[in-house]
């Protein structure tokens, strides 16, 4: 029998990350993720490890970004107005193809907004954040379990890829506190010629950089970029269906909106609607062949979100608009409950009847 | 025949993209000095600013990151912290190290970060045009500054040394120019002394070289250097403002 | 016996090597330009050379290399 822990959703990251080999953290406080700092203060100097609280998240990201460039598995964490400052961090990573993982753990906005969970940065993570085309590899726990095998899964894929893998969690899976287990954790180790180690006089040097001054030369980057981003929407997406077998309606909720929606699910097969859930797991590469295929059987989507309509976007999008897609939100800190859930897919299932 | 004087190895063969008489080419050349006399040019690791010398990365011979404007020391401490048996070094401008990254310039001077950093004021913002830097004197005139600095609008200049002399952490802050032979060789020497200071991890090491940009300050390369004497020096007096090494051996005879 | 050689198609004629000579033997040429188009530096008296490398020192673009 695995060995199961409690642990807060929070520091099942900090943990993860340490077994998935990272001993290098910058980060700066913000609530509701300090915890991860708090533990990675008091774990990674007695695991010969780096732990370094800096002046800002934009220095943080840019002590990542350093790090990343000389070959290590390194991180930091944040809230939505902190992630906002590392945008142009974030941009200069994926320019410059290196690999960094990074956690947010959404609180309301915008602005200064509020310190109760949301949403609300999906729009943020999954179209980049920063500026130019770019993209981040964009993961959804939904539960502690979640927290940390993502966790470990985001480390590898951003090595795989060349990449930043994000963490895109919200402060209930943050604060929450459920028995999980490391052992089936799969560590992959990739190779890192391109890194910032010294040339050791032995080889040219190694330049990681961002900045292409020649038109044709930044395009070239750009379209080879996305060439890699072809092969891991092909590859790597992740969903759960729930009760997808015979469903007419299809709820998509990620994250906590997940949990909550599950319930409303549950409680309206028992009334005999015939909904099913389908939970991205990758908010990017988004599931979009599930939802595509999911638009040939079922007669409606309802997107479950703690924002102002973000996701329904790419359901829309993937399905090609051939099925209404309505919105059950609430945002600010707000969480919809289970009663509100069904009462919007009673109102889907009302609509297509 | 002996050879006395060449390029050192630290330096590529590509070639400068500088203007004319501008004196990035002479401090490049310095700090690449610096690396050959020590010998750590295999274990060296510089970052590149953005401003005119964004393309250092091209000019040196060791490994080299880009980094965001004003974050070199924050991505140096990236990098130094998880490779600590490198040499890291970061080359600034006055925009970079003194506008948009003083936090950064401050907080990793602050942690003693074992870095060395390379300061290279000009008073002006040359990559994009010419405009005021945090540097510029009162009365220059610069394209965001065009009746002339005015200190009741914009405030004074900041003098970096004298700013993080103050701080417990640094190991060695240090003013040099280059307008001159006696100058050029006295830089290089403190340039060297930031690097020895990194290679026996004494701590955080500043050498603010006070430079020209002969094209937007709109003089020959012999007139900036001239102004540089006449007008940047009182300003910006040369000397060395923080030698904890020094001053520990000092109280202790 | 001294010998300074310049890079001559490197050399962008900003004359601080002719400034910090103290012999006052090198000048900007007047009548021909190099690959970039610039009027180079050149010696004018190489005899009278005392490889001090001061040329060298303030030269930004590292095209002189001083030999004794």
């Amino acid at each position: 029998m695995a060995e199961r822990i409690l642990m807060k959703g929070n520091e099942a990251i900090a943990e993860a990350a340490i077994r998935a080999g990272c001993r290098h953290y910058f980060g700066y406080p913000i609530t509701p993720q300090t915890e991860i700092a708090a533990y990675m203060a008091k774990k990674m100097p007695k695991i010969g490890g780096v732990f370094l609280q800096a002046e800002s998240e934009i220095a943080s990201i840019n002590m990542v970004y350093g790090a990343a460039a000389a070959g290590m598995r390194v991180m930091t964490s944040s809230s939505s107005p902190g992630i906002s400052l590392k945008s142009e961090g974030l941009s200069y990573i994926a320019g410059s193809d290196v690999p960094a993982f990074v956690v947010n753990v959404q609180r309301g906005g915008p602005g200064l907004g509020g310190i109760q969970p949301s949403q609300s940065d999906y729009f943020q993570a999954t179209k980049g954040g920063g500026h130019g085309d770019y993209h981040m590899i964009v993961l959804a726990p939904a539960s502690v379990q979640e927290m940390a095998s993502l966790t470990i899964k985001g480390f590898n894929l951003a090595d795989k890829y060349r990449m930043t893998s994000m963490i895109l969690a919200d402060g209930t899976i943050g604060q929450m506190m459920e028995p999980i287990s490391f052992e089936d954790a799969e560590i992959e180790s990739y190779d890192k010629p391109w890194a910032l180690t010294g040339t050791g006089m032995e080889r040219k040097h190694n330049i990681v950089n961002s900045l292409y001054l020649k038109p044709d030369e930044l395009e070239r980057t750009n379209f080879a970029r996305f060439e890699k981003y072809k092969t891991i929407e092909e590859n790597e997406a992740l969903y759960e269906a729930y009760r997808m077998e015979d469903a007419e309606i299809c709820v998509v909720a990620f994250g906590i909106a997940s949990r909550v929606a599950k319930n409303a699910v549950a409680a309206a097969r028992s009334e005999g609607v015939k909904v099913g859930l389908i939970r991205p797991i990758t908010l990017w590469p988004f599931p979009k062949k599930a939802l595509r295929q999911a638009a040939e059987q079922v007669k409606a989507f309802v997107s479950v979100e703690l924002n102002m309509g973000q996701m329904i976007d790419d359901i829309r999008l993937a399905t090609e608009c051939t099925r209404p897609v309505s919105l059950c939100n609430r945002t600010g800190g707000m969480i919809p409950s289970p009663d509100q859930v069904l009462e919007s897919i009673r109102e889907a299932a009302k609509g297509v009847n | 025949m002996a050879v006395v004087f060449q390029k050192p190895h630290a330096l590529t063969d590509a070639v400068l993209h500088y203007c004319p008489g501008c004196p990035h080419g002479i401090i490049h050349r310095l700090v690449a000095e610096a690396i050959d006399n020590l010998g750590i040019e295999g274990r060296t690791i510089g970052v590149a600013p953005v401003g005119c010398a964004v393309m250092a990365y091209d000019y040196f011979s060791c490994d080299m990151l880009e980094a965001a404007h004003g974050r070199a020391p924050a991505s140096a401490t990236g990098i130094k912290r998880c490779r600590p048996e490198c040499i890291v070094f970061t080359y600034q401008g006055d925009g970079d190290l003194a506008s948009i990254g003083m936090a950064e310039t401050v907080h990793a001077a602050a942690r003693n970060e074992n870095i060395t950093v390379i300061f290279v004021n000009n008073a002006i913002y040359g990559m994009t045009g010419g405009q005021m830097a945090p540097t510029s004197l009162p009365g220059q005139v610069t394209q965001t500054s065009p009746y002339g600095r005015d200190v009741n609008h914009c405030g004074w200049p900041i003098r970096v040394c004298e700013l993080l002399s103050t701080l417990e952490g640094p190991e060695y802050v240090a003013r040099v120019a280059v307008n001159n032979v006696k100058n050029v060789k006295a830089a290089g020497k403190a340039i060297e002394k930031a690097f020895r200071n990194q290679v026996e991890n004494k701590g955080f090491s500043l050498v603010e070289v006070v430079s020209a940009c002969p094209t937007n300050w709109g003089m020959t390369p012999q007139k900036a250097l001239e102004w540089v004497e006449s007008d940047m020096i009182p300003y910006y007096p040369l000397g060395v403002y923080k030698d904890r090494t020094a001053a520990k051996e000092a109280e202790q005879k | 016996m001294a010998k300074v050689t310049f890079k001559t198609d490197l050399c962008k004629g900003c004359g601080l090597c002719v400034e910090a000579c103290p012999k006052h033997i090198l000048a900007i040429a007047k009548d021909t330009i190099n690959q970039k188009g610039y009027y180079p530096a050149v010696m004018t008296d190489q005899e009278s050379c005392i490889a001090c490398a001061f040329c060298a020192t303030m030269c930004p673009d590292c095209i002189i290399t001083v030999e004794k």
